[in-house]
């Protein structure tokens, strides 16, 4: 066992980060680092500015016109670009619903759909959850009616994010009722300029609009956008999740947090000195960077793990847990770092070059709007309660 | 020892009950911090009509003479509807100041206008380096020289009910450097006085607050409250106050908290079953309610000392209390979202608002962090 990085893997993290340097634009990486509303339009550039190097889906292996890395390259990867400040890479493609096209999906689909999520040419979102089907997600009502050569789809998902920007949008659809819940339930891959499909905004309690509900009234969808067998989208569905929770450790963009809280905590004065030289503030900051320091190891061994077995395994509900609590932790110490800093709600300087009257300095704004929508983490990708069963049942045979 | 409230309490809550069902139902409190000045000067009007403005203030300038307990009745009323009226600044804070710093002349002609709600006033203490340590002000007030009046200059943030308030009572130092205990001292300043600035916002809560720029300000001798120098026992004395506020508050915040969690997973279905029958959930809302409860206890025993004399047992309990409640406060608070689910992190649902509540709460007066060291270090130690 060697857990220090090779010559190769850190000659691999400068070839990266020359490349960052290179190409990342300072005003979207400013925007980032700041915390700052991105654009479809900062996301998506970055996005195609990986795609030319072959970088924009670090997950994929080579036969899909991936990279092929491993647990560690995909690491110093998403280290580096959220070190820089890029802007995150969509999972909703590239590591949810590619994945099941890749093991479940057909030949053409494969064709017509992996190579865009690779370009960026389609942005995708995520048709998981319903109003009434949130842990229970198994209990999902959305209709698909075969009629002819297609499936005429009604109901509704909710806390879709980004469907707003969404070209196209997969689906568990409900095309059987007559038998147990699982194994009812579709696959489809849907047209978001489909007619009969409305996207409307849910506004969150930061303020933000980044979820929206997605409603289906007799939307048609052709046969061939199935994934797999009619009725067997648990299998797939499953494998997805499995694949999401693996990406919501997010250790790349806790590191780049845990910096800002250091550098936050230099900046705010406590008692006539530096906040981060109070021991009781600094004892705190310490704990989580201990914890985030095991995460990171952990979330190698798991991709490590995956890489091996091909497919996740319940391994990724620790991932889930560990790093979306460790990811409020952070957020609620920056909240913390702030003091009464942490109080005015200034949406307005969360725009670029927002130039009004400001209160506090420009780098504490987004930070308690943060802590208060970062309640989500424990609550989205399966509830961290659910995570705790399947590592319960899964993991401990209870 | 008694643990009862009044009758009269007890009358002046339930009236308080009836008046916000009415006037601050969710969709009018949305619409409420919507408006300008974010509050409702409506409902101002007619918390001073049940005397709730005035309660805590001497009888012979317009109050009720009652104390902390009455003004706990209140808060706590007011927590259960999320009231975003200046109450705190206004009321415990600027009238409570005036009351007991203040001259004859200067509570003559402050406290009758405040009592029947026509005179909003506000603290103006923190600074961009304060955070949470009273002492350290930077704000100096200079003699001007001949008429015995002083000039004011130095920046206030985060002034809670600073946009709205026509009298702002700034500390500021008349000798000493920042983190000096003595040599901070107390003025009433007009908030439309030539050299005031104020940028005022909505706080995360949606309540108001303000930046205070100060630049030769001019006040004349008679707008200093208080003993020169000697204001940073009152401004204390006024924070102990605070935060016996926001502590009963926070009960009333806290017990909606429960209530609302409580609901919702005795009607939320999942896997055929409401939510709340699986174990996991209910020890969590179990361990929420011993919180409140526990918060509750400290925010009686706090409430029943800030009035005393005793100014280290004032200043040990609120610490205590105030670490207590906002410990509790993000306990409840993130177990109640955590239990809605997605909805709880919804601007639609009410839930949210609590937690955001709750969650500045927390952090007003000090931190939890910020009075477990202030106990810690006022704790007796072993011998």
């Amino acid at each position: 066992m060697d857990l220090s990085y090779s010559a190769d893997e850190e000659h691999f993290r400068t070839e990266v980060r020359r490349f960052i340097d290179a190409h990342l634009p300072a005003a979207t990486s400013d925007k980032v680092l700041r915390g700052k509303h991105l654009t479809r339009e900062d996301i998506l550039g970055w996005h195609r500015t990986l795609a030319t190097r072959g970088w924009s889906v670090p997950n994929w292996p080579k036969e899909f016109g991936g990279p092929g890395w491993n647990s560690a390259q995909q690491h110093i990867f998403e280290d580096e670009c959220a070190d820089a400040g890029a802007p995150p890479l969509m999972p909703f493609g590239i590591r949810m619903v590619a994945p099941v096209i890749m093991a479940f999906g057909s030949r053409a689909q494969q064709d017509r759909f992996l190579p865009r999520i690779r370009s960026g040419d389609h942005w995708w979102c995520q048709g998981y959850s319903e109003p009434g089907s949130g842990s229970d997600l198994a209990s999902l009502r959305m209709r698909a009616e075969r009629r002819g050569n297609a499936y005429v789809c009604n109901g509704q998902k909710t806390w879709t994010t980004l469907a707003q920007y969404a070209d196209w949008i997969f689906c568990l659809v409900r095309t059987a009722t007559d038998r147990k819940a699982q194994q009812g339930i579709s696959f489809l891959l849907i047209d978001m300029k489909t007619p009969g499909v409305t996207v409307r905004p849910i506004y969150t309690l930061d303020g933000d609009a980044e979820v929206n509900e997605v409603w289906f009234e007799d939307v048609e969808v052709p046969l061939d956008n199935r994934v797999g067998e009619e009725n067997q989208g648990w299998t797939y569905a499953k494998y997805l999740l499995g694949h999401e929770r693996t990406g919501n450790a997010g250790v790349g963009m806790c590191k780049r947090w845990l910096k800002a809280l250091k550098r936050a905590a230099a900046e705010q004065r406590a008692g006539g000195r530096p906040l981060i030289d109070d021991p009781r503030f600094r004892d705190r900051i310490a704990q989580v960077e201990i914890e985030l320091m095991a995460l990171e190891v952990t979330a190698m061994r798991v991709i490590a793990m995956e890489l091996a077995k091909q497919a996740p395994g319940p391994e990724a509900s620790i991932l889930k847990v560990q790093g979306t609590e460790i990811q409020q932790t952070l957020t609620e110490l920056s909240m913390h770092a702030l003091g009464p800093q942490a109080l005015p709600f200034q949406p307005a300087a969360l725009e670029a070059g927002y130039a009004g009257p400001l209160s506090g300095p420009d780098w504490a704004v987004p930070v308690t709007g943060r802590y208060l929508n970062h309640r989500k983490a424990s609550i989205y990708a399966g509830s961290n309660e659910i995570q705790r069963n399947i590592i319960a049942k899964h993991m401990l045979g209870l | 020892m008694n643990f009862d409230f009044s009758e009269e309490q007890n009358q002046l809550r339930a009236a308080l009950a009836r008046l916000l069902d009415r006037g601050y139902e969710f969709d009018k409190r949305k619409r409420i911090v919507a408006s300008e000045p974010g509050f409702s000067r409506e409902i101002w009007r007619q918390l001073g009509e049940l005397g709730a403005l005035s309660i805590a203030l001497p009888e012979q300038h317009g109050g009720a003479g009652g104390g902390a307990v009455d003004t706990l009745v209140i808060m706590e009323a007011l927590g259960r509807r999320l009231v975003v009226e200046p109450y705190v600044p206004a009321i415990v804070l600027g009238a409570g100041l005036v009351a007991r710093a203040g001259s004859d002349a200067q509570r003559a002609a402050l406290l009758p206008r405040v009592a029947a709600g026509q005179h909003l006033l506000a603290l103006a203490h923190d600074e961009r380096d304060t955070r949470y340590e009273l002492a350290r002000i930077a704000t100096r007030a200079r003699p001007d020289g001949s008429g015995g009046g002083y000039v004011l200059d130095g920046d206030k943030t985060v002034v809670l009910g600073g946009a709205a308030a026509d009298t702002l009572i700034v500390s500021a130092r008349t000798a000493g450097e920042p983190g000096d205990p003595d040599g901070i001292s107390l003025f009433m300043v007009d908030a439309g006085a030539p050299g005031v600035t104020r940028h005022g916002y909505a706080t995360q809560d949606n309540h108001r607050a303000a930046d205070v720029a100060l630049a030769g300000v001019r006040v004349g001798g008679d707008a200093l409250l208080g003993p020169a120098g000697g204001g940073l026992a009152l401004v204390e004395h006024a924070i102990e106050h605070g935060i016996a506020a926001v502590c009963g508050e926070a009960l009333g915040v806290m017990t909606m908290l429960v209530e609302l969690t409580s609901a919702y997973v005795k009607t939320r279905k999942q896997f055929g079953v409401p939510i709340g029958q699986f174990q996991a959930l209910q020890h969590r809302l179990a361990d929420m309610l011993m919180r409140v409860e526990q918060a509750r206890s400290m925010a009686y025993l706090l409430a029943t000392t800030v009035d005393s004399p005793d100014a280290a047992q004032r200043r040990r309990i609120a610490a205590a209390a105030k670490a207590m409640v906002s410990q509790a406060g993000r306990f409840v608070g993130q177990g109640a979202i955590q239990l809605h689910g997605g909805i709880g992190v919804t601007d639609e649902a009410p839930v949210s608002h609590y937690f955001k509540r709750m969650t500045v709460i927390g952090m007003t007066f000090g931190d939890a962090d910020h009075h477990v060291a202030r106990f810690s270090d006022l704790m007796e130690r072993g011998t």
